[in-house]
């Protein structure tokens, strides 16, 4: 099981996101990620921490280079959660029209 | 039914601080409007999964009026928000600011709920601004639990349904 509240605080950074934003189109090492941004590595490094931590991605051993990616099933629980939360939203808002049928039918039942 | 193109909700996530919903309603702004105003009708819909009732909802909708809503799950759950309005455009704006118990209050929510006349039928869109990037995620991932809830009072009740 996830904890996706990890996972929402490590999303709640820019760089963060502009990380996991990167490594959607593919595969990406330390040094290929500090790049567009005016950070040192070791700053880098901390964010990935957090992003792996978080199991938002995964690191890979390739000779001296850990290439990252996304972690699948992390990207995938946050999304379910995402749709849990629009379901009940949507469960609130079906109701509603309901409500609001029956307050036009209602208004029409009282006009003379 | 056809409705269901019409009243599709969207939920995304602006910038670091913004949560913004969006749904169409096939009523007028001013059936909206009070559906979200008046705590008869509100605790019809107001309720989140099923399962949920708001034994509690009180409210003084005016600027500078405050409210509080009582959510209950029936089986000891619950929790309350509580919240002030800051202003009130009948029928057309409302901006409140709430908080959830839990049972410490969570970092202000500040949310402006917009009602546009779209056709016959009225969009609205609410948007919700939290503190900062953290106190969202808190939030985002607090709803999961109040949506695990959901899922096994529904269970529940379907477990029920068939004995």
């Amino acid at each position: 099981m996830y904890n996706l509240d990890t996972a929402f605080s490590a999303l709640a950074d820019p760089t963060r996101r502009a990380i996991l934003a990167r490594l959607a189109h593919g595969e990406a090492t330390v040094n290929e990620l500090a790049e567009p941004f005016e950070m040192t590595q070791p700053a880098i490094s901390q964010h990935l921490k957090v992003l792996e931590d978080a199991g938002l991605i995964v690191r890979r051993v390739e000779g001296t280079k850990r290439p990252r990616r996304l972690a699948k099933a992390g990207i995938e629980a946050m999304d379910q959660w995402l749709a849990m939360l629009r379901k009940a939203l949507e469960t609130n808002y079906d109701r509603l029209d309901e409500v609001l049928a029956g307050m036009e039918k209602h208004k029409k039942g009282k006009k003379p | 039914m056809s409705k269901m193109t019409l009243s599709k909700m969207t939920l995304k996530t602006e910038g670091d601080t913004h949560v913004i919903v969006t749904r169409r309603f096939a009523a007028p702004p001013e059936a909206v409007y009070r559906a979200h105003t008046d705590p008869k009708l509100i605790q019809k819909w107001l309720l989140g999964p099923e399962g949920w009732t708001m034994p509690v909802c009180i409210n003084d909708a005016k600027a500078g009026g405050k409210f509080r809503y009582e959510w209950t799950n029936g089986k000891g759950g619950g929790f309350h928000i509580t919240g002030e309005f800051l202003e009130l455009e009948p029928y057309s704006r409302i901006v409140h600011i709430e908080r959830m118990h839990l049972p410490d209050p969570t970092p202000d929510n500040h949310v402006e709920t917009r009602f546009e006349a779209d056709g016959a039928g009225t969009l609205m869109t609410m948007r919700m601004t939290l503190p900062d990037g953290k106190t969202r995620a808190a939030m985002l991932a607090t709803g999961m639990e109040g949506g695990m809830e959901a899922s096994y009072v529904r269970l529940e009740g379907m477990l029920q349904a068939s004995l």
